[in-house]
């Protein structure tokens, strides 16, 4: 794989395949503003096709938070943890939702932009970078909704202990763009070769929502099934989310720990995956 | 050496044709299973021996092989070659749309590269979003794209609707703006497919202008184009590409030369010796030409006048035959699919051609075809097996003609002044447009 001549004025060399870990970060650096004016691209294509535009991203963890409130707390009768049921399950709903969001709008990326890819070179990583980005509007609009709600049942007196832990808040949040960066370009990476795997996905998300503490506290798992949801990285991600806000739940350092190397894990897989597709996914779609 | 920008060595592209796996997870993982318990595969092909003998035959399909070539600094590079011979796949591998299978390009600089008009564009955004957007996908900075926008803008033609959506662009300032973006982009190499087909001439030759003075200050210009003129007045140097290997490699008029006495090009060909003639023991091909009403040879037409095509071929066994022929234009578009009518009858039991030499013309009206390459794709049959199945001749782009659009009045464009669009065809149409004294009028009709 070494070129034979060591010509060094070649700026590029094209060859069939190259190493398993490669991306050009400088080169996805200069794409810096692609990146941005994708962003913009995305964000201004969503508004003109909607009638209520940007309130859309209110609407939908609202009622979100509504139902679960209704079904999970008054029905079901499900604890959380001494909290107001609605902030409980509000920081949880806002939380997935931008993961959730990350990986299934990456997980098209090759489908989707077919038709660009096939006709001009960028680094393909641009896509679900940008994608990622502007799911990031819509999650600021959300937790500012969150934060909102927060402030109200604080001044009304409810049980809620914002604490040290929300230092850990913006390393949750790139955790959650990485994981679902990852995620999403694995599958992405995946469906080109099996489309059916992007059928399995929208259920695929439901049932990892279940299985995520978002309408359950981790408190009430018992202690021998502890470790499996350790080996889920949305577990401590969410639970430290809310612990940090409202003062109250379950997480162990250690599972952070975990749940942090398996985000690593899972991105370096999505990347190598990923980088091997984009050279020759053109000729398989 | 220090000179050479582009180095192509031994460049192979295969694409293995048909599906690769079988498409769902599912079944990947019962064959695997099936590998592993060694029982047969579930889903292998019926009569096919095994996967690998598959690959090594009909299953691939080899685009280049072995294509290798040095572009200097500043050089203008034509290539030229019919359809399918590789040109397309080169600019590809060469813009890393796509990887090669084998083989290696060095690339001394940044490439710009025009391989569709309006690729990254956004129908819903502005003109002036789109230059932004435009510019960045092809590797330029904000910075870089602001200092060229008034001249992307002027170049382009479009100052008055820079801010409208580009949905409501004509073809034509899509092009426009798109050639615009890529030529101000400054890259050290322009690869430009045929894209400028499809804008009006005056903006062709301010395309071709415009690739010239690239090519002064020393950038370097790849173009590839069936317009043999544009080729020749552009380029110093030419690749001939046939069937996946260069054929031909030398300065712009020599190649130009070779590739129409090549016969890639012809508008007539005919074979002295019968014996090595297209066809069988059956029917051979003697000739096959375009001519005009008069009957003499031609390798142009005015979109005003019939075209003929004139097949002379000779049976030598008694035989039910068809002649079929697909025109083929722009863009490998099947226009039509045409058959003979000599012989009467029901399907299959048609009257026998007896031993002899035949002559067929086809006549395609005036007014019909649109400007552009159109070339012919011959079959002479035995009915009833399809021409799929078994023909006895089977010539792809057997002959090939020019359709030119001379804006004359009486075209069918009359004295529209703007470019027609590029629909296959363009015929004349039967109108009328009657004023009508009342609405109940209208209903009647």
């Amino acid at each position: 794989m070494t070129s034979i001549d060591n010509d060094s004025n070649w700026t590029m060399e094209i060859r069939s395949r190259s190493g398993w870990f490669d991306i050009n970060l400088s080169e996805l650096w200069r794409y810096r503003d692609l990146i941005l004016l994708f962003v913009r691209r995305d964000f201004v294509a969503y508004y003109k096709q909607t009638i209520l535009g940007p309130l859309w991203f209110l609407l939908q963890p609202l009622f979100t938070t509504v139902v679960f409130t209704i079904i999970f707390s008054r029905i079901a009768q499900i604890p959380t943890d001494g909290l107001p049921p609605f902030l409980f399950y509000m920081s949880g709903t806002v939380a997935w939702t931008y993961f959730a969001s990350c990986m299934s709008q990456t997980s098209n990326t090759f489908i989707t932009n077919a038709g660009i890819f096939g006709k001009v070179y960028f680094p393909r990583l641009v896509v679900p970078i940008a994608v990622v980005i502007s799911n990031l509007i819509a999650f600021a609009i959300q937790f500012g909704l969150f934060l909102a709600f927060l402030f109200y049942f604080y001044l009304t007196g409810s049980t809620i202990h914002p604490n040290v832990w929300l230092l850990l808040v913006p390393l949750l949040l790139v955790q959650m763009a990485a994981l679902g960066l990852g995620m999403g370009i694995l599958i992405s990476s995946m469906t080109t070769k099996y489309r059916d795997l992007a059928f399995a996905l929208g259920f695929g998300v439901q049932l990892w929502m279940y299985a995520t503490p978002i309408v359950y506290p981790l408190s009430q798992i018992p202690a021998q099934w502890q470790w499996l949801f350790a080996l889920n990285p949305m577990t401590a991600i969410i639970e430290t989310f809310r612990y940090a806000f409202l003062g109250s739940g379950a997480i162990q350092p250690w599972v952070l720990g975990v749940s942090f190397a398996m985000t690593i894990l899972i991105l370096a897989i999505g990347i190598v995956l990923f980088s091997r597709v984009e050279k020759t996914f053109m000729d398989t779609i | 050496m220090s000179d050479v920008v582009i180095r192509v060595e031994n460049l192979c592209k295969e694409y293995r044709l048909g599906t690769i796996s079988h498409g769902t997870l599912y079944r990947d993982i019962q064959s695997g299973w099936a590998k592993l318990r060694g029982t047969e595969d579930p889903n292998a092909r019926i009569g096919a021996v095994n996967r690998e003998q598959l690959n090594n035959t009909n299953d691939r399909f080899s685009a280049l092989k072995d294509v290798s070539f040095d572009v200097r600094q500043g050089e203008i590079v034509g290539i030229i070659g019919r359809n399918g011979a590789g040109k397309s796949t080169l600019l590809k591998i060469i813009s890393r749309v796509t990887a090669p299978t084998s083989g290696t390009i060095k690339i001394k600089g940044r490439v710009a590269s025009l391989l569709e008009v309006g690729t990254g564009f956004h129908p819903e955004l502005t003109g002036r979003e789109n230059i932004f957007l435009n510019g960045a996908i092809l590797g330029m900075h904000k910075g870089e794209i602001e200092q060229k926008f008034d001249d992307i803008v002027k170049f382009a033609e479009i100052d008055k609707f820079i801010d409208t959506p580009v949905k409501r662009y004509s073809s034509g300032m899509y092009v426009r703006l798109a050639f615009a973006v890529a030529a101000h982009l400054e890259p050290e190499i322009l690869v430009v497919d045929e894209v400028l087909a499809v804008g009006d001439a005056e903006f062709q030759k301010k395309c071709l202008g415009k690739m010239k003075e690239i090519s002064e200050v020393g950038r370097t210009v790849l173009f590839v184009s069936h317009n043999l003129g544009a080729i020749q007045r552009l380029c110093s140097r030419c690749v001939v590409l046939e069937q996946g290997i260069v054929s031909f490699d030398s300065n712009v008029n020599d190649s130009v030369n070779f590739y129409l006495k090549n016969k890639t090009l012809a508008h007539q060909k005919s074979w002295e010796d019968i014996s090595k003639a297209p066809g069988n023991d059956v029917v051979r091909l003697r000739s096959i030409r375009f001519c005009d009403q008069a009957g003499n040879g031609r390798h142009s037409f005015d979109v005003r006048d019939s075209v003929i095509l004139e097949i002379i071929f000779e049976v030598f066994i008694p035989r039910q035959l068809a002649i079929a022929v697909e025109f083929i234009g722009r863009m490998d578009t099947n226009i039509m699919v045409s058959t003979d009518n000599y012989t009467m009858g029901s399907w299959g039991n048609q009257l026998p051609y007896s031993v002899g030499i035949y002559k067929s013309l086809c006549r395609i009206p005036g007014d019909f075809l649109n400007e552009g390459l159109l070339s012919v794709n011959l079959r002479i049959y035995s009915p009833p097996t399809p021409p799929n199945v078994a023909s006895h001749v089977h010539l792809i782009d057997a002959v090939t003609v020019t359709i030119e659009d001379k804006h004359h009045p009486e075209g069918v464009r009359g004295s529209y002044p703007y470019e027609w669009g590029s629909p296959v065809i363009r015929p004349r149409l039967h109108w009328t447009t009657v004023k009508q004294e009342s609405l109940d009028e209208t209903r009647l009709s």
